[in-house]
């Protein structure tokens, strides 16, 4: 699986998602800069976590409208595989390529810690290594992961099995109490229409490793490499 | 001429920011403040003197990039 990581001025999380990418998949990703007007032949872009153009504005929005993001979006429209971590999520949701918006955290604080996350579907490219309601432990480090959409899109989306991942308790049961951010429906991760992009808030890139906590991230690395082998 | 665009929340979409206003201002004594909404301010010089031309291109922007729409609303005010 040929990958790329698209790296912009803020970006933070770019060498942790090049680890994993590298370590996993067994091909490192090309870094792809924020100018650059051409995106190399890949399988995977991989939009990473961090604070774009210091997320003026609005998160990610200044992101989206970079020259790379366009080819992105124009490469993904065909059906390339597009997955944005955090501030990624954030850019794509930006850009168009997914519905809905990531506002302020409900609480008001950063919140930096790990998060049980329940799988909400294995019929992915990103998330066929899990089982169905399994429950990962992945860490979340944002403040703004708060996911809106109107109630319309929202039943749209679970309607069309675009739900990726939820915050949940730890025997995977919803609970406010362990919705760190107040998102809608606990949603903390979804795909596009064609599955084809996914975006979400917590970092599969930093739990790839027993020494930091869990390795629960290495199955969505597993199942792109799968799903993506030339 | 100077465009003045302001950016607000929605009805119906949470206010974190708008609601710890309001408690800060309960807790100084300010207990007529019922509820509080903040949003965002910009002002634009342009070089267009034509007003029609002007406000239909302040609107590009605030749909293409100033608010997103998904949750806030924006409204163009044109100072020459």
């Amino acid at each position: 699986m040929k990958s790329a990581i698209v790296v912009f001025p803020g970006s933070n999380r770019e060498k942790d998602a090049e680890a994993a990418l590298t370590e996993i998949t067994g091909t490192p990703p090309v870094m792809v800069w924020h100018r650059d007007t051409e995106l190399p032949k890949v399988d995977l872009v991989l939009v990473p976590g961090g604070f774009s153009y210091g997320d003026y504005l609005r998160c990610g929005a200044i992101a989206a409208h970079s020259p790379i993001l366009r080819e992105v979006k124009a490469r993904a429209d065909q059906g390339m595989a597009v997955l944005g971590i955090c501030n990624g999520f954030q850019i794509i949701t930006e850009a168009g390529l997914l519905p809905g918006v990531l506002q302020q955290n409900a609480g008001l604080k950063f919140v930096c810690r790990n998060v049980n996350l329940r799988v909400e579907t294995s019929q992915s490219l990103f998330t066929s290594r899990y089982e169905k309601g399994q429950v990962l432990s992945i860490p979340v480090a944002h403040h703004e992961g708060n996911y809106y959409a109107d109630e319309k899109t929202l039943d749209e989306l679970e309607s069309r099995d675009q739900v990726a991942f939820r915050y949940c308790a730890p025997d995977g049961s919803l609970d406010p109490s362990h919705n760190p951010n107040g998102s809608q429906r606990a949603i903390a991760g979804v795909f596009n229409r064609t599955k084809n992009v996914l975006g979400l808030m917590p970092h599969p890139e930093n739990a790839i490793r027993e020494l930091l906590g869990s390795t629960d991230g290495r199955g969505l690395f597993k199942a792109m490499a799968e799903a993506l082998a030339a | 001429m100077k465009a003045r665009v302001h950016i607000t929340l929605k009805n119906g979409v949470l206010d974190p920011q708008g609601r710890a206003i309001a408690n800060a201002l309960h807790s100084l004594g300010f207990d007529k403040v019922g509820d509080v909404r903040q949003g965002k301010f910009i002002e634009i010089d342009l070089k267009e003197s034509d007003k029609a031309k002007a406000k239909s291109e302040v609107d590009q922007m605030c749909a293409k990039l100033l608010a997103n729409t998904v949750i806030e609303n924006y409204s163009v005010d044109l100072v020459e």
